[in-house]
């Protein structure tokens, strides 16, 4: 017995017929966490919590342009994990690269020590 | 010749059946991979601005006013809407209503690319140059004209496309789902200024 494809037609799967108010209601998620963005901007926190805080929202934003205004989440489920795993993977990868950094803060070759830094 | 000879081909099971994979055609996974990979082209800058960040003494703080920026994310905010609504009409084949919001997404790129350009000559103006400017680590400018040039440079490609697919949508040559690919790119070049913004402005905000 020969078994059936899993899919039978070329139909795409996101079909872009979401209520206008649900586009409305997501693209003012994003203004208002693009503002909060800038209110932390100028909040008196120190940059490494600024940073973590401004990354948390950026990927709160991109997760819901990702989702819903690239129709992602629409897509099959496969293809969805497909994207957000690979690129994740890559990104995170990337990573790597950082306690290099910290070594450089400290006065590595073809670097200035930071001021108030006592190099090891 | 029926849909199942075409997709099954009279292959036995388990060999090609002709069948996009996950269910997306061959434009959209393709611009999906562009994305993936263009993802890993704007990290990598990201991250090394970081890594330059990190290691300079005395990092630049140059901007004072956020009215430009701010204004600019409104605007590629606001775009990326206006695509989505271009993109949902010609869904329901509103040809005119897709056409018509897709140029509208074209001059918010015309916008935000004008403003940018603005800012640039302004910093420029100031002294600031890829490698040297007033206020400190020289590499300040190489890091800043590169992430946001490379930016520039996808939103300038990105009015283009969606000028010439707009008008190929209109005179039938191209179709909804080309406009959906074209939309796609369109998002994705709002979501790296979404990183942009925090990390390349933001975070050297003089106080």
């Amino acid at each position: 017995m020969v078994d059936a494809p899993d899919v039978h037609e070329h139909e795409p799967i996101a079909r872009y017929t979401d209520p206008v108010a649900r586009y409305l209601l997501i693209y003012l998620c994003l203004l208002v966490l693009a503002a909060l963005q800038f209110v932390i901007a100028f909040s008196h926190a120190d940059t490494s919590a600024k940073f973590e805080r401004m990354l948390l929202i950026a990927i709160a934003e991109a997760g819901l342009a990702l989702a819903f205004f690239m129709h992602l989440w629409a897509e099959k489920r496969g293809f969805m994990l497909f994207v957000v795993l690979f690129t994740g993977f890559v990104l995170v990868a990337m990573q790597y690269g950082w306690t290099d950094s910290y070594r450089m803060e400290v006065g590595a070759p073809y670097t200035q020590p930071k001021v108030g830094v006592v190099p090891q | 010749m029926s849909q199942a000879d075409l997709t099954m081909g009279g292959h036995p099971p388990g060999m090609i059946t002709g069948l996009p994979p996950f269910s997306v055609s061959a434009k959209k996974l393709a611009i999906w991979l562009f994305i993936i990979a263009d993802a890993a082209t704007f990290a990598a800058c990201l991250v090394a601005y970081g890594f330059l960040r990190n290691g300079a003494a005395h990092w630049p703080k140059p901007f004072h006013n956020i009215v430009n920026v701010s204004i600019m994310t409104f605007i590629l905010l606001t775009s990326s809407l206006t695509m989505l609504l271009g993109v949902r009409a010609a869904k329901a084949g509103d040809k005119s209503g897709a056409f018509r919001w897709t140029m509208i997404t074209a001059v918010g790129g015309i916008l935000f690319a004008l403003l940018h350009i603005r800012e640039w000559l302004g910093l420029i103006g100031e002294g600031m140059k890829l490698f040297s400017n007033p206020w400190g680590d020289p590499l300040f400018g190489a890091s800043f004209f590169s992430i946001t040039g490379l930016h520039l440079l996808h939103v300038t490609g990105g009015v283009i496309a969606l000028i010439v697919v707009g008008l190929r949508y209109l005179r039938g040559r191209y179709n909804a789902d080309d406009l959906e690919v074209t939309g796609l790119y369109w998002h994705f070049v709002d979501l790296v200024w979404m990183f942009v913004v925090p990390f390349v402005y933001l975070l050297n905000l003089g106080q």
